[in-house]
């Protein structure tokens, strides 16, 4: 293994890390703010990458796609709160679980209705298709540049956003006591929706980012999901920096993870059982992970709630 | 503190276990119920005689064995207050252990049923420890993500089938002599283990240990002050319903001749939490026929269209909606 090779996984782990951040910032939101457990926001991303390609096959332009398919994933996310979500905040977090769950049901077989089974392809931009080298001899492709690129101005974005202005105030007022802010005539319900939306598109423009590099399939959004959760568990619920840096660092170690653990393995096994034991190691190791955080830190790393 | 306060789980428990029916026909009810679910499960097997045996006596098996482990889950959930997302993963600790261990030779079921039952309370211990220092979303959060390692970690066994799964060479021997052979004596064993761990639950529930679990679930810092600690009796409450889950892969795994990842993932998980609330919180009995009412949903609906999930996504959400109390509480007023 070369250090080459280490230094484009450790970029695509980068990468993977801002795409898990874009979902998870959301999610850690519309926890922190309403303590309402969404499993649906993984749907969000599901079909935001499909709004893209449905958009970039009718207008020919991956650009012009994701120009349409964030405001629609935007009004989708409303749609879903005020038809379903806005009735479950009430409720016991085995309700949320239950029919949230129910909307996943629903969508993912709504999308193989309408697309069908396979997966679906979203071509790359011309301009973007190619490889750039960077400093050391790598090669490396423009596209995952530009989803770094994205991911980091987001974040920068919310960082603004949530800690520079009114209504981030008021978020972050809302994830450490959302009855009290209510109580100082804030409107914590139109706070919500509109945090609610924004985590929606969030989640939404995270699927059309990697809907040219990834294929388009029904049931994308579960897995990212539960990565999403492990993410806003480790950085602690409502904290939008937690989630920032438990994003990275799961990201950096599921994808070095994979690259590492046969390669540490033969240190200490011969060859074949170590690349056994790493391939099944490998994918357990962000879980492992969250365990030892949550041993020592039961409330994540930086607990918005005191 | 004040996260204990605001968790507070008084205000959540209330109204969410099935209402107890108070009138005379309402209780006799409530008390027959469980005989007559069980009277009826031993009984259909024998007018399935009449038509479509092999259909009926697979269905009910999977309702008599998804009702054990959500049986299992109706202890942690009801009883507990403990909602756990990951319970599937112990289902695949069963199934993997007679898919690992006939693969090697070891086709005994009663070796294949403490090795289940004995790596699903291990696990339980080790993952329990850790879930249950936490609370509420954190909790349910985390036993999913448990769940989910044990899945990614059956797809990587590339010895045993990976994401494929592995075909069972037959049935589980007992005492060297296949006596599984036949659907409808597995059917009949299978019930007797269910009823076997619902007498088990119910003299559990019943005793000391079940009303700490109980009283730890309506108000944590109260059974703190009167002298008990809710953890070890969490704990323990977690293994039992992991080892019942364990039980349940096992049989399981003999009635597909099956084994593959599919058992374990979250999905499975969100369907037994769905059986447990479709029957009726902390009933027990609930589980099963929340069981039932789900592999009876799913077999009508696919009979239909192969995109039932499309009608079975909605349903789902509108009973959440509107059956509160479960089916138990619901056939329990009507009376």
């Amino acid at each position: 293994m070369s250090a080459t090779l280490l230094m484009i996984q450790a970029l695509n782990g980068l990468q993977f890390g801002l795409i898990l951040f874009l979902i998870a910032a959301g999610l850690t939101l519309v926890f922190g703010v309403m303590d309402f457990i969404n499993l649906a926001h993984g749907v969000q991303y599901m079909v935001g990458a499909y709004l893209t390609a449905a958009f970039a096959a009718w207008t020919g332009s991956f650009l012009y796609g994701l120009v349409l398919a964030l405001p629609t994933a935007l009004a989708f996310g409303l749609v879903l709160e005020v038809l379903i979500f806005r009735h479950l905040y009430d409720r016991d977090h085995l309700d949320q679980v239950l029919a949230t769950f129910g909307v996943i049901i629903f969508l993912n077989e709504a999308v193989r209705l309408i697309w069908g089974a396979a997966p679906l392809s979203v071509p790359m931009p011309e301009a973007l298709s190619g490889s750039i080298a960077l400093p050391g001899g790598i090669s490396y492709p423009v596209f995952r540049l530009v989803i770094i690129g994205a991911g980091i101005g987001v974040a920068a974005l919310l960082y603004l956003l949530v800690n520079h202005t009114r209504i981030g105030m008021l978020i972050r007022a809302g994830a450490t006591n959302a009855p009290m802010v209510s109580a100082l005539g804030v409107n914590i319900r139109l706070l919500f929706t509109i945090v609610f939306g924004f985590g929606a598109m969030l989640a939404g423009f995270a699927g059309a980012m990697v809907s040219p590099i990834l294929s388009v399939e029904p049931g994308m959004g579960d897995n990212v999901l539960i990565l999403a959760f492990v993410v806003i568990v480790i950085g602690g619920i409502g904290s939008v920096r937690g989630a920032f840096l438990a994003a990275l660092l799961i990201g950096l170690v599921d994808t070095l993870g994979r690259l590492l653990a046969p390669t540490l393995l033969r240190m200490l096994l011969d060859p074949a059982a170590a690349s056994q034991t790493g391939r099944a190691i490998a994918p357990m190791l962000i879980y492992i992970l969250m365990a030892a955080v949550l041993f020592v830190r039961p409330a994540g790393l930086f607990p918005a709630k005191r | 503190m004040s996260q204990a306060l605001r968790d507070d789980p008084a205000a959540a428990g209330e109204g969410r276990v099935a209402a107890q029916p108070r009138t005379g026909m309402g209780l006799l009810f409530r008390a027959w119920l469980p005989i007559l679910l069980f009277g009826l499960l031993a009984l259909v097997p024998l007018l399935a005689k009449l038509g479509a045996e092999g259909f009926i006596i697979s269905l009910l098996t999977r309702v008599v064995i998804l009702g054990l482990a959500a049986m299992a889950l109706d202890l942690l959930i009801g009883f507990g207050g403990l909602v756990s997302f990951g319970h599937a993963a112990f289902i695949g600790i069963g199934a993997y252990s007679v898919g690992i261990l006939s693969s090697h030779g070891q086709e005994d079921l009663l070796v294949q049923l403490a090795v289940a039952a004995a790596v699903s309370v291990a696990f339980a211990l080790a993952s329990g420890a850790i879930a249950l220092r936490t609370h509420g979303v954190y909790f349910i959060m985390i036993t999913l993500a448990f769940g989910q390692m044990l899945f990614f970690l059956a797809t990587s066994l590339a010895a045993y089938g990976g994401d494929d799964g592995l075909t069972l060479s037959g049935r589980s021997t007992l005492a060297g002599r296949p006596l599984l052979k036949g659907d409808v004596t597995l059917y009949y064993l299978s019930l007797a283990v269910l009823l076997l761990a619902y007498l088990l639950c119910r003299r559990l529930v019943a005793s000391r240990f079940g009303r700490v679990l109980r009283g730890a679930r309506e108000n944590e810092i109260r059974m703190e002050a009167i002298g008990f600690e809710p953890f070890p009796y969490r704990l323990v409450a977690y293994a039992v319903a992991g080892a019942l889950a364990g039980i349940a892969g096992v049989l399981l795994a003999n009635q597909s001749e099956f084994v593959s990842p599919a058992v374990m993932s979250w999905q499975r998980s969100g369907d037994l939490i769905f059986m447990v609330v479709l029957g009726g919180l902390g009933t027990l009995h609930g589980a099963i026929i929340g069981s039932a009412a789900f592999l009876l949903i799913e077999e009508v609906l696919s009979h239909f269209t192969e995109h039932w999930r499309i009608i079975f996504g909605p349903l789902l959400i509108l009973a959440v909606l509107f059956i509160r109390g479960g089916l138990v509480g619901r056939l329990g007023r009507g009376l």
